[in-house]
């Protein structure tokens, strides 16, 4: 295919949707986080008319103001870079996609904005009820904001309830609840807010652990470390569970995501799951033989079980993938990149001439020409009927080799990787907190105290490798073998995507440090300053 | 049956309506860019940013929806728009990011910058943001440089795979070049301004601001009434985009947008009545030094109006987006809107609208029962 996007424009847009969808997830686990936390909190408030839970709640309320407006200011961009860096994407999904969009607009985000001003400023003038039905509002705002942006994304990973309109050039929506209820979308969902719970939780478990190092707060520090380290235990074996779904349907729809994240070139049966592993840098090319491992760890067959729900099933790999010739789930042969490629040209082409042959018949239909119009027709449902037949592969036709279709490997490995260690640390981790916090005196495990400030980093680092695994692992698609990136991005010089990379690039990183210099200021000023501070009320 | 015409039409009724709320309540971006004007002192500053402070997401959230209610019906406008008018689109974007940090971090201990440089780019946001979206909006009459070829990503393109294409080089920058787009971007900034001065003037309870404000009133009033007037008479003159109904081609017609008012009587006599409102609303707060509800009148007459304009710029076979290079690539709410299924499912979702009304009303007046005045920055549990 000639005229194919300039390749610097494509990855500097690649780039840039990466950077600020990065930054933005950044804040938004700890808004959705917090709200469940403050919400809580605010609720033993109401239910009990204990003031210390009510500065307690305030306090993170405080602490999750700062981290909102960030979050907020790098979400605008994300949304309006679908239309601005992929223009082609807008057009070709943006039939199935804006809706999500536009959904999560309407449902999440006035909700949202709305009650937290109610939050934020009503303390006086609405009832206890009111506010914390909005402090509830906001975390369901949240949570719905997630859930909406979730099935968006999980629909570019796999791509159901929509039909091909060669009339318009697109694909159109056919089954809204097959798009909002995929399993693939369930599963991404649960997983990101459980994903964001835990930073949530960790969070506030590891700044209470730095006022009681401090010996300061003691009684707020403890209160919170009680809720946040329940909710971040349930959350991270909630993580586990719905990891492993996620890793299932990677299995089922993304097999070679999955071959990325377990560094599988040759693919077997009876799979075994690498617990631990480096990959051999001087593998070259997926068909090298070169032994893709320096050394693995693995435990038998798990892989297999975990993708397929059987021991014995057999997992492809990178090469198989590509060569095609092994036995699908379905009973069917799998097709080879240069089958699927040869379907993909044909439907391109199906489409190309099916535009000329419906333009010669509007033509000829001006001019009166009956016989030519209905001859144009019959070449169109031609064509149309040869679209349809080869369109499942229409991404494959814009490809070159079998080597496009392979993500970065050791990224996609190595993230996924170091994210599950990241989870089951953690369960670890808040086993321990609880049996300190009820079995021994926590105050005084100063040891565990410091292991909880030091974790805090970690689950921001697990929730941006997790974003790693899901979306550098799909690639070369936007939308998982309809739509390669480089098809589907806007006809910009790459100047002017380098020029707007760096504006944001510069932004948000001023904007970052200034928001960690406050955060971190107003923790040290501790909970009851900012109680004093926020001034008397009735 | 509902037809597709009748739900193309309907979403443009909801784009319109949601662009009249939109310039509406860039009230809180008018009384940004008038930071410094308006006060003198440091507490007044401080009073001027937390009554915005309460509103600003409003705003935000309303640009936002409309973005993403825009992607969802009209998604060929959300790919040539977005990715052909670049800059304009970025730094206006830029701006409202600058914004979202600016009224929460602005006065927060451990802040690095300083509440001047958070002013500021509130300032700017305020500048930057009513004026572009008056450039983008005046572009619906004016037309831009852009070709749209569906078939472009199936190879047929001669200049490339992307289906729509801007053809100038300046990516967006060059629609300010055009007289008639900055009268409409000055109309919108003294616009908010005017809506910022009635809105303080209603919600402050502080004499000396308020007294400022029925000025500021008279002040942005009436360069926004010459800018929008030059606007206006300059469009309704000029040749607009037509659509023939029969063959969809797209053609220039006399005084198009004039016919439109003329055609459709009922958006004709609803735009000079919201044009009237919004008048009356600033000349009486101009006049009579008691009236303090100007914000309510100007309010709702903004909102219809520019409904109103909206619905000139897609309905009566007009092509809302218009090519000025080429014709036939111009955007109809026709060729450039979501399936007959998409529609249908996000009109469902339309259904919910007054309930989400109902509940910002029940938030807003809730926390308006008392105005604002600098006691209540210490008593309300948050403040700027």
């Amino acid at each position: 295919m000639d005229l194919l996007l300039n390749a610097a424009t494509v990855n500097w847009s690649r780039g840039q949707f990466a950077l600020t969808a990065m930054y933005h997830w950044i804040f938004i686990p700890l808004t959705i986080g917090l709200a469940l936390i403050m919400a809580i909190m605010e609720t033993i408030y109401v239910r009990t008319g204990d003031e210390k839970w009510k500065n307690i709640s305030r306090f993170w309320q405080k602490i999750f103001g700062i981290n909102f407006a960030i979050g907020i200011a790098t979400g605008i961009i994300l949304e309006f870079q679908f239309g601005t860096n992929w223009s082609n994407y807008s057009w070709f999904v943006g039939d199935i996609f804006g809706a999500p969009l536009a959904i999560e607009g309407i449902f999440a985000f006035f909700l949202e904005a709305t009650f937290v001003t109610v939050m934020f400023f009503g303390w006086n003038r609405v009832s206890k009820g009111v506010h914390l039905l909005s402090t509830w509002m906001v975390f369901l705002g949240a949570v719905l904001s997630a859930l909406w942006i979730l099935v968006a994304n999980a629909w570019m990973q796999y791509p159901v309830g929509m039909e091909f309109n060669p009339d318009t050039v697109r694909n159109e929506m056919v089954d809204f609840w097959a798009i909002a209820l995929s399993p693939v979308a369930i599963n991404k969902f649960l997983h990101t807010v459980f994903a964001s719970l835990a930073v949530g939780s960790s969070f506030v478990v590891g700044v209470s652990a730095w006022y009681l190092l401090k010996n300061r707060h003691i009684d707020f520090a403890l209160k919170s470390i009680k809720i946040a380290s329940i909710i971040g235990l349930i959350t991270f074996l909630m993580l586990a569970y719905t990891g492993d779904g996620s890793a299932y349907e990677v299995s089922q729809k993304q097999p070679m995501k999955l071959a990325a994240m377990e560094g599988l070139y040759e693919g077997k049966e009876g799979a075994g799951l690498v617990m631990i592993g480096m990959l051999n840098p001087g593998k070259q090319t997926y068909n090298d033989d070169v032994d893709p491992y320096v050394f693995k760890l693995e435990i038998p067959k798990l892989l297999s079980l975990l993708g397929y729900r059987d021991f014995n099933a057999f997992v492809p790999g990178i090469k198989d993938i590509i060569d095609g010739g092994y036995t699908l789930q379905d009973g069917t042969t799998a097709l080879s990149f240069d089958e699927r490629k040869a379907r993909g040209e044909l439907a391109i082409k199906a489409l190309a001439d099916y535009q000329v042959a419906k333009k010669a018949e509007k033509e000829a239909l001006n001019r009166g020409d009956s016989d030519a119009a209905s001859a144009a027709a019959s070449n169109a449902a031609n064509f149309e009927t040869i679209l349809r037949e080869n369109y499942a592969h229409f991404g494959y036709g814009y490809l070159e080799t079998g080597e496009d279709l392979i993500p970065d490997v050791p990224l996609t490995f190595y993230s996924f990787h170091i994210m599950v260690m990241i989870g089951m640390y953690f369960i670890l981790f808040f086993i321990v907190v609880l049996f300190y916090l009820y079995k021994k005196d926590l105050r005084k495990t100063r040891w565990l105290l410091y292991v909880a400030l030091w974790s805090i980093p970690l689950t921001y680092i697990s929730g941006q490798l997790g974003w790693i695994v899901a979306e550098v692992g799909r690639q070369p698609w936007t939308i998982q073998d309809i739509l390669p990136v480089k098809v589907a991005a806007s006809a910009l010089s790459p100047g002017h995507v380098i020029t707007t990379f760096i504006m944001f690039a510069v932004i948000f990183t001023v904007l970052l440090i200034a928001e960690i210099t406050i955060m971190v200021k107003q923790i040290k000023k501790g909970p009851e300053e900012v109680t004093t501070e926020i001034g008397n009320e009735k | 049956m509902i037809t597709y015409e009748f739900l193309q039409k309907y979403w443009w009724f909801i784009m319109s309506f949601m662009g009249g709320l939109l310039v509406f309540l860039l009230f809180v971006q008018g009384g940004q860019s008038m930071l410094a004007s308006l006060s003198r002192k440091e507490d007044e500053k401080k009073l001027l940013v937390n009554a915005l402070g309460r509103k600003w997401e409003y705003t935000f959230t309303t640009l936002v929806v409309f973005g993403g209610a825009f992607f969802a019906a009209f998604p060929l406008f959300y790919s040539t728009s977005f990715g052909g008018a670049y800059w304009v689109w970025m730094i206006m974007l830029f701006s409202f990011v600058l914004q979202a940090v600016s009224y929460e971090f602005q006065s927060k201990p451990g802040n690095i910058f300083g509440p001047t440089t958070y002013r500021v780019l509130l300032f700017l946001n305020g500048l930057i943001g009513t004026f572009l979206l008056g450039i983008i909006v005046a572009s619906f009459f004016t037309g831009s440089e852009f070709t749209v070829g569906k078939g472009n990503i199936a190879g047929l393109g001669e200049s490339g795979i992307v289906i729509s294409q801007w053809q100038n080089p300046m990516m967006g920058l060059e629609l300010l070049g055009n007289f008639r787009n900055i009268s409409l971007g000055l109309a919108v900034l003294f616009l908010a301004r005017t809506l910022a001065s009635l809105f303080f003037l209603n919600r402050l309870d502080h004499k000396i601001l308020v007294e400022r404000s029925r000025k500021f009133v008279l002040y942005n009033g009436v360069p926004f009434v010459v800018f929008f007037l030059v606007f206006l008479v300059w469009t309704l003159l000029a040749d607009g985009y037509a659509v023939n109904s029969q063959t969809s081609d797209v053609y220039l017609e006399e005084m198009k947008y004039l016919n439109n008012f003329i055609e459709m009587p009922i958006v004709g006599i609803l735009f000079v009545l919201g044009v009237v409102t919004v008048l009356y609303g600033i000349i009486n707060t101009v006049v009579n030094p008691k009236f303090k509800k100007g914000i309510w009148f100007s309010g709702v007459g903004t909102v219809v109006t520019v409904t109103m304009l909206l619905l000139v710029s897609g309905l009566n076979n007009t092509a809302y987006y218009p090519s000025s290079v080429d014709l036939q690539s111009s955007l109809t709410i026709f060729n450039s809107s979501s399936s007959y299924f998409t529609l249908s499912v996000m009109s469902v979702v339309s259904l919910f609208v007054p309930v989400i009304i109902a509940y910002i009303v029940y938030a807003w007046g809730s926390l308006e029962k008392k105005k604002l005045g600098l006691e209540e920055l210490d008593t309300d549990g948050h403040s700027y």
